[in-house]
């Protein structure tokens, strides 16, 4: 996030997309609920279901799958047409207007409810009420990003916030909410294959040479690595031969799941590091148990980029260790010695060669977490990023094209499907499903239709149906709700008996490498 | 007299900003004024009186959490006048319902009978599952009261059980409305109000329908806004009593929020949760995974040693064995196929330290940048 979950509160307009807020991040969803009742706060959600956070919206878009770089391109022409942009903001901070500005030209009303289904009003209406915001609030969460396009939809958002001069202010910035508990922290500590911790490159010969250094190494690989979604395939073909994986499961998790189990049976070697033994620990020829998070100490970065603390409250079961542990024993073994007393002399390490880091320690996280950019021991750390300028100087936009989802409906696969979760369950299951009211409440997987489409396939409440798609089949049971739209199914993929992801597109963005979890064709039939 | 910008609080003089109440001021000097119902950040009800002062001028008592601050104002917080009707509310309150945390059942004269009493009836799963983490028995301790003064009355709704997490007993509710504020107010959930009339009032869900039905997302909030046992987590229900655990604050473990929380544990085991008051980025609010999907800490299911894949089974190997296997493995494919043949996918779920050295050990050890997680999925 560019500011801080706090700050939500503050903004007089908060735009929702692609986030199903109240199921996926309730307490953030508080926030924004308590600004809409108690404070007169404006929301505009935009979002293809039904979703409960529509209640307290003054405004809902109902977008067809896949179209966001087109609604948010209407946006902009509305806003631009109207002079509601934040002229000063773009003369002195931004760069690239002209591009943006010929490029939504053509994204008339009238255009963008070809493409989005969103009615033209609607979007005038909804162009008027962000851009008339003197604090503007974007947040977005997978719905955005989970596209071929994805990258795209979030440099429109981007545009669309710079656009309006939200960004730098409190109660304003572009905020993704991240999914899991450490998915900012697993990023910035260079859990990606082209960044040391604190996102300095691997192609940066400066940045290889200091960290060479710190490791106690000659030298370190000097192009980017291997992204999950390129493993796989890479697997398949046979020049990918051993896979260490360490708290994921992506049996259930990867987009078209058939083909993944068969990328991970053609691997030579696979070791698997976790607390239970899940679909994907199933197939490895290692397993090492680890201890949980309310087992050991050390940190989480949240989606505000708040580093705080994880205290070891109880004792692992059994012999499982800590997982920075088991690295270092394997290292030693591999003829680098590794060692640390505890995870407080990571942090040290960490602190030491990651800037962003550089002032963060256990003792000044004790009772508060704090923000990084944190560069310094006496820096108080940074809630809102691009204040006074942005990371590249000017904030350039993007003039960007709409373009469709890589797969669309047609005869044969009339209806399309959209994946997500749900409040009472938790990614592949692997924590939540072993709570027994949890499970009383989200029991099994299901396919959420409208009544219209019901009527249409001729389904009822309950009715046992396939569901097929170009790359798989599941059984599930139909769930008719007003939530849905209709053209449109959606199924919660944390189930692996009817795992969504079975059916769901290994289509990627083409830069982020993300896959399009949030379209693709279906069929649906009674199963026999 | 106090000047313009300043109020008189037994006596002293302390500076207030426009629109602070007379509890904001004086929690923020450090005076002590009781409150039941007053729950932080929401609209004060002033209904259950129990924050009464005096104020110098003023007709009757006046209750100090909804009360703002005058210009001028001298205020007095424990008066016997005071005293007296804290006292009258506390007796009203313990003789309405099962309040049967021994209070009621004692005389002011004889409390250290009253406490060995306790310690006998400490088994006893019919003491109210919250005693010694009730605020209405600290009040009663403190002003010395009984529920003996009144009739008790009886309570007519029964104990609602019909969901797996919070258990609802009316008969210890006293209607200070934090559970209303909290779901309305704090998560805005909108899922409970005050209902009927009179003697027959009960806080309930749209239609009076038992939470399981209703719009309720048991988020718990409720729970941990309720200052008596009138809402309970139905699994730590009599698994363990205040003084048995240990509370030990860290971070969530589900979404990204990273909410604080405090894990309440037991000889070593963690039986209930619970949200870290007045700290970002939750200020004690919690989800229901947060609070209640903690099961799999302890679940028989968790992996406890080292496993081996032989002729398609697992069986059990030490650690050093499994190790072992592991560096060899490595290293042998790194020296017959090249390092960029093996990749590593660490993890969201683990911690900044263990994802620093998941990524250094692929980087520095194997020399490989084939390291991801699952960011995407």
């Amino acid at each position: 996030m560019t500011n801080t979950i706090a700050d939500i509160e503050d903004a007089d307009v908060i735009l929702i997309t692609g986030s199903n807020t109240t199921e996926n991040h309730p307490v953030i969803s508080s926030g924004v609920k308590r600004a809409v009742t108690l404070k007169g706060t404006k929301l505009i959600v935009v979002d293809p279901r039904r979703i409960r956070i529509t209640r307290y919206a003054d405004k809902w878009l109902r977008q067809n799958l896949g179209t966001d770089v087109a609604w948010i391109n209407g946006l902009m022409h509305v806003i631009i047409k109207e002079g509601l942009h934040a002229k000063q903001f773009i003369e002195s901070r931004t760069e690239g207007f002209d591009d943006l500005q010929k490029m939504v030209e053509k994204f008339t009303p009238d255009v963008v409810e070809q493409i989005t289904g969103i009615p033209t009003q609607e979007i005038i209406d909804a162009a008027r009420l962000y851009a008339k915001a003197e604090r503007g609030c974007i947040l977005y969460c997978m719905g955005i990003t989970q596209h071929t396009t994805g990258t795209d939809n979030v440099k429109s958002l981007a545009n669309l916030a710079m656009l309006c001069g939200n960004m730098g202010l409190a109660g304003g910035g572009v905020n993704p909410l991240r999914g899991q508990n450490n998915v900012q922290g697993a990023c910035d500590m260079g859990g990606l294959p082209d960044v040391y911790s604190g996102y300095q490159k691997v192609i940066d010969a400066e940045a290889r040479k200091r960290m060479a250094e710190a490791w106690g190494v000659a030298e370190l690989p000097d192009q980017p690595g291997m992204k999950a979604t390129q493993m796989m395939p890479a697997a398949h073909d046979g020049t990918f031969k051993a896979l260490y994986i360490i708290g994921e499961n992506p049996v259930v998790s990867d987009p078209d799941v058939n083909h993944a189990e068969k990328c991970m049976d053609n691997l030579d070697f696979m070791v698997v590091q976790d607390i239970f033994l899940t679909e994907t620990a199933q197939r490895a020829d290692v397993v090492l148990p680890t201890a949980c998070y309310a087992e050991k100490d050390g940190t989480f970065s949240n989606t505000e980029r708040r580093v705080q603390r994880v205290r070891k409250a109880v004792d692992a079961p059994g012999e499982a260790w800590d997982d920075w542990k088991i690295l270092c024993e394997i290292a030693t073994r591999m003829g680098h010695p590794m060692a640390y007393d505890s995870s407080q002399q990571i942090m040290e390490e960490i602190s030491k060669v990651t800037p962003s880091y550089a002032g963060i320690s256990y003792e000044r996280i004790e009772h508060e977490g704090l923000h990084w950019p944190c560069p310094t021991a006496e820096h108080p750390g940074t809630p809102i990023l691009h204040g006074e300028q942005f990371t590249r100087g000017k904030g350039l936009f993007h003039a960007i094209d709409y373009i469709e989802p890589a797969e669309m409906t047609d005869a044969e696969y009339p209806l399309y499907l959209t994946t997500g979760r749900l409040l009472y369950q938790y990614h592949t299951g692997t924590m939540s499903m072993r709570t027994g009211g949890l499970n009383q409440i989200a029991p099994e997987a299901f396919v959420e239709i409208s009544p219209q489409d019901a009527r249409k396939f001729e389904v009822e409440e309950g009715t046992l149906v396939n569901i097929d798609s170009r790359r798989g089949t599941i059984q599930a049971r139909i769930k008719i709700s007003r939530k849905a739209v209709t053209g449109t199914v959606f199924i919660p993929f944390h189930f692996a008996t009817a795992a969504a992801n079975r059916l769901t597109n290994a289509a990627l963005d083409p830069i982020s490498g993300i896959p399009e979890y949030k379209v693709c064709a279906v069929k649906v039939s009674k199963a026999a | 007299m106090p000047s313009e910008n300043s109020v008189l609080i037994n006596g002293n003089e302390f500076p207030f900003e426009a629109g602070e109440t007379i509890l904001e001021v004086a929690r923020r000097n450090s005076i002590d004024i009781p409150t039941l119902c007053w729950l932080k950040g929401t609209t004060p009800t002033g209904a259950c009186r129990m924050c009464v002062v005096e104020v110098k001028g003023a007709r009757s008592l006046v209750s100090a959490c909804s009360a703002p601050v005058a210009p001028n104002m001298e205020v007095q917080t424990e008066t016997p006048k005071i005293i007296e009707a804290r006292r009258m509310v506390l007796q009203l309150l313990l003789s309405s319902g099962n309040h049967n945390c021994a209070v009621s059942g004692s005389t002011a004269d004889n409390w250290t009978e009253f406490q060995l009493n306790v310690i006998k009836a400490e088994e006893d799963t019919k003491l109210c599952p919250v005693w010694g983490d009730c605020r209405l028995q600290d009040l009663a301790f403190r002003y010395q009261v009984t529920g003996e003064q009144f009739e008790p009355t009886e309570t007519t709704y029964p104990m609602e059980t019909a969901n797996p997490f919070i258990l609802r007993d009316f008969s210890r509710c006293i209607q200070c409305g934090r559970c209303v504020q909290a779901c309305n107010e704090v998560q805005v959930n909108q899922a409970i109000h005050f209902g009927y009339r009179g003697a027959a009032s009960k806080i309930i869900a749209a239609g009076d329908r038992p939470y399981i039905n209703s719009d309720c997302v048991f988020c718990g909030e409720c729970v941990q806004a309720c200052p008596v046992g009138a809402l309970v987590e139905k699994d730590s229900r009599y698994e363990a009593r205040p003084w048995e655990t240990r509370k030990v604050r860290t971070t969530c473990s589900y979404c990204g929020v990273g909410c604080q929380l405090n894990l309440h544990v037991k000889e070593n085991r963690v039986v209930k949760v619970s949200g870290v008051e007045a700290v970002a980025p939750n200020y004690g609010s919690l989800c229901v995974k947060g609070r209640f999907g903690f099961d799999f800490i302890h679940s028989p299911d968790r992996l406890k040693t080292p496993l081996i894949k032989e002729n398609g089974a697992f069986r059990e190997a030490s650690w050093d064995e499994a190790l072992e296997l592991v560096a060899r493995k490595l290293g042998d494919i790194k020296s017959e196929h090249g390092a960029d043949t093996i990749g590593f996918l660490t993890s969201a779920r683990i911690t900044n330290e263990e994802n620093y050295i998941a990524q250094k050990f692929a980087r520095a050890v194997v020399q490989t940048n084939n390291v991801d997680h699952c960011a995407r999925l």
